[in-house]
């Protein structure tokens, strides 16, 4: 079936939606989401979205951004951060008066509390300032947004796969998608499309990550030419249930909540002096597992606790609620009573497909633009989370760089010329499915995936050598060619996942391959990017953005870009 | 410990009536019956279709009927049942089923967007928030953590008998708004709801109450309104 839109927007979380809303009536846009629009991913944010609002105590958008410069490990674009930092309050005014039901203080003001790298005053000492709804923040936003988008008659297209781009003369004109309930394939043709599709989790053994979170936008735009930018950059939150990773949120130490190993030592007083438990994740999840190789995991394990028991009952059940039940739930723990066993779990991409600060997808490394074509969310690289994510900043990155999208969309359409319109691709691509369902070969995709998982979360995770990264990438690639005898069990056309699951398995494995290959270009450590054998940051050769450019043949093609330093010269990160 | 599997198979589109099919696995007590449908699809049948997505219990994706009572297949571990080595999987009742495990939840979100799921706030907006008060937020927390999985109105034996009744998780969403402080079309929104139909539908039997995946309240929050109805 052939559609026209004059944008389609690929994903239903926060940055598609509120690209969705921003352009609005304005436009004929089609929102297309692999999953019911309230099963995106971005539902399962929990702790809350940072802003300078001040509602607790005193606060600036300039710390804010220096603490977004010094987590990012001096990688992140300043001009980018500025942008988000300023325009952080602004944009939890607009939830807020979306309706979205956020936690009070006893003033009636939108309540706030401490997260890890946030500080007050450059450094000196945490600071309240991530926005929450209980446990619950990124649902609760997820709903809201979602009920506006209906509200403003947002035409939506559920349990739509992605399959490709339509690009033609080097310009993006749509996409092609397959429906899962009827294996139909549609074509939509438009001039703009936004990649909204979020992270990749998926590639990692051990992840907070939902089943969706297979990178399906990323990939496909790499393929289709676009780059992919500090790939190499992949956050562990340190807090991941034990064996499980189901996530369990910095807010919890922003309550008050404390790691110990086993000797009940609280052991983050001694790699972060200042802010202690509330240190970023990628220090953290390091200082985890440092504990954890010396022998201080509990009863030797490679797990460490996290200790809620002195919060009282009060703070669990208003702001813990939801975290407190997940223990309950999976581990039979009870955290009022006992502490929770975690340990650091694959949770978000740094990196993605490069983009600028309105949405625009980049093609080169002097800025040229990918015309029709946008990414916001965590798909893209703009780049404000640099090496190293903050907690809370995640949820402020889509909503703004969402709504700067859509606002970029809005103007671009002003004079966008028709999409050109390739005749027969819903044919060749109907063609190209069926072709895989009726493949030879003996190989399922869950033995692959598996293998695929393993592999990155032993050789590519929170340590890296020169020596591990060798042999994830030879992994890989056998993994890639055995990929090309992959066999499908299902023959039907509807609701056949696992024609979507072969198609994501290959899309991860692009993106395992990139992440491994920036890894190995990036002979040095900073933030999630810790190299055993090049243990310090190096400025001299590596204060850049990497970009990988897809090749087929001869596997990705790296270029570098320079970081845009405004405000702030590197320095040493100490917390 | 060897589990069997007892899964409801039905494509609408080629079999003229549902059958059951059984997979035998190796579970452990601590796994989750998704990681055993999960593991049934990755090792032994891809052709089994069901939704899930973030295996947690918060994108209400799973919901399922497990040994006769809907739950959410993420939720539950293989050792919270005493007959752990035996599981009959069936689709969520009420709603048509489309594949397996999958039904069409269409329906079920048309009656969602009949209550008006939006603030609606026709006073100007201010600068900053509203304010709201703690106690004011309060109010309306218990609805704030649905997750639209459908398991109480699949549930509802009302909703099995009269498919008009809008159901409990719409209703929850009403009282989601109905209580907002914020919001400034409260009368309008009960009137809405004052029909048979509407509020009246809900013969308090607590079922909905009693499957919410998520510990809500559902049955006291329709209440609420109820109440609020009474003194209007």
């Amino acid at each position: 079936m052939e559609h026209d839109y004059d944008v389609v927007i690929v994903g239903a979380g926060l940055a598609g939606l509120r690209a969705a809303i921003e352009i609005g009536q304005e436009a004929r846009v089609a929102v297309l989401t692999k999953v019911f629009a309230t099963r995106s991913h971005s539902g399962a944010a929990q702790g809350g979205i940072g802003a300078a609002l001040g509602n607790e105590e005193e606060d600036s958008w300039e710390w804010h951004m220096f603490d977004t410069v010094k987590g990012s490990d001096y990688l992140g674009d300043q001009d980018a951060i500025e942008i988000m930092a300023r325009d952080a309050p602004r944009t939890l005014i607009e939830l807020e008066h979306m309706g979205v039901p956020f936690n009070r203080t006893p003033e009636g003001k939108i309540a706030q509390r401490a997260f890890g790298g946030h500080t007050r005053n450059f450094g000196q000492a945490p600071i309240k300032r991530a926005c929450y709804a209980a446990d619950r923040t990124g649902r609760v936003i997820l709903d809201t947004l979602w009920e506006k988008s209906l509200q403003a008659g947002i035409r939506f297209f559920h349990e739509f796969n992605l399959i490709d781009l339509i690009v033609v003369e080097g310009r993006c004109c749509g996409v092609v998608a397959c429906e899962l309930a009827t294996g139909e394939v549609h074509v939509f043709h438009s001039k703009a499309v936004l990649l909204a599709t979020g992270g990749a989790g998926k590639i990692y053994k051990t992840t907070s990550n939902a089943m969706a979170s297979t990178g399906d936008g990323m990939a496909l735009a790499y393929r289709a030419g676009a780059p992919l930018k500090d790939m190499e950059f992949v956050q562990f939150h340190p807090t991941g249930i034990y064996k499980l990773g189901i996530l369990i949120s910095e807010a919890a130490r922003g309550e008050g909540g404390i790691l110990r190993n086993k000797h009940g030592e609280r052991f983050m007083e001694r790699y972060a002096p200042t802010i202690k438990d509330l240190a970023p994740r990628d220090m953290v999840s390091r200082c985890i597992l440092q504990e954890i190789r010396a022998g201080r995991g509990i009863d030797g394990k490679d797990y460490v606790h996290l200790d809620l028991t002195h919060l009282g009952e009060e703070v669990i059940e208003k702001k813990l609620m939801e975290i407190t039940g997940f223990a309950r739930t999976y581990v039979g723990v009870d955290a009022r009573k006992e502490p929770i066993p975690v340990q650091p779990t694959c949770h978000y991409m740094m990196g993605g497909i490069a983009a600028d600060v309105d949405g625009n997808v980049i093609n080169d490394e002097k800025g040229a633009i990918f015309p029709g074509l946008y990414a916001a969310g965590e798909c893209a690289c703009v780049s404000v989370h640099g090496a190293n994510r903050l907690g809370c900043n995640s949820l402020l990155d889509i909503l703004v760089f969402g709504r700067r999208s859509g606002k970029q969309i809005r103007r671009f359409l002003e004079s966008a010329p028709p999409p050109l319109k390739p005749p027969g691709l819903a044919a060749k691509t109907a063609g190209c499915i069926q072709d895989l369902i009726d493949r030879p070969g003996n190989v399922s995709y869950g033995s692959i995936q598996a293998e695929m998982a393993a592999l990155m979360m032993d050789q590519v995770s929170v340590f890296r050598t020169e020596q591990s990264l060798q042999e994830a990438l030879a992994g890989l690639r056998v993994l890639k060619q055995r990929y090309q005898g992959i066999h499908l069990t299902d023959k039907g056309k509807r609701f056949n996942r696992e024609i979507f699951d072969v198609l994501e398995l290959g899309y991860m494995l692009d993106l395992a391959e990139a992440i491994t290959v920036g890894a190995l270009f990036r002979k040095e450590s900073r933030g999630a990017h810790s190299r055993e054998d090049y243990p310090r940051r190096d400025d001299i050769n590596f204060l850049v953005h990497t970009l990988l450019r897809f090749d087929a043949a001869d596997g990705p093609r790296i270029f570098t870009k320079p970081v845009t330093i405004t405000r702030f010269q590197p320095q040493e990160r100490k917390y | 410990m060897k589990s069997t599997f007892t899964v409801f198979r039905f494509d609408p589109s080629l079999d003229s009536q549902p059958r059951y099919q059984e997979y035998t696995l190796e579970v452990e007590p601590t796994d989750k019956i998704l990681d055993c449908l999960n593991r049934i699809r990755a090792e032994q049948d891809p052709t089994l279709a069901f939704r899930a997505s973030c295996a947690h219990g918060i994108c209400g994706s799973d919901a399922l009927l497990i040994n006769g009572r809907v739950a959410l297949a993420c939720q539950k571990l293989v050792k919270d049942f005493k007959t752990a080595n035996n599981f009959v999987i069936e689709p969520l009742p009420l709603f048509r089923v489309l594949k397996d495990l999958i039904v069409d939840l269409d329906p079920f979100f048309e009656k969602h967007r009949q209550v008006k799921p939006f603030l609606i706030n026709t006073g100007e907006a201010p600068e900053t928030e509203r304010r709201q008060t703690p106690d004011q937020q309060k109010t309306i927390d218990p609805a704030l953590r649905c997750i639209l999985c459908a398991s109480c109105t699949a549930s509802c034996p009302i909703n099995r008998a009269n498919p008009d009744y809008v159901g409990p998780a719409a209703l929850l969403r009403a009282f989601r708004y109905i209580f907002d402080s914020r919001d400034s079309v409260t009368a309008e929104r009960l009137a809405q709801i004052d029909s048979p139909d509407g509020v009246w539908g809900c013969k308090t039997m607590w079922w909905c109450t009693d499957v919410c995946p998520k510990g809500i309240p559902v049955t006291r929050c329709i209440g609420q309104i109820k109440r609020a109805l009474k003194k209007s």
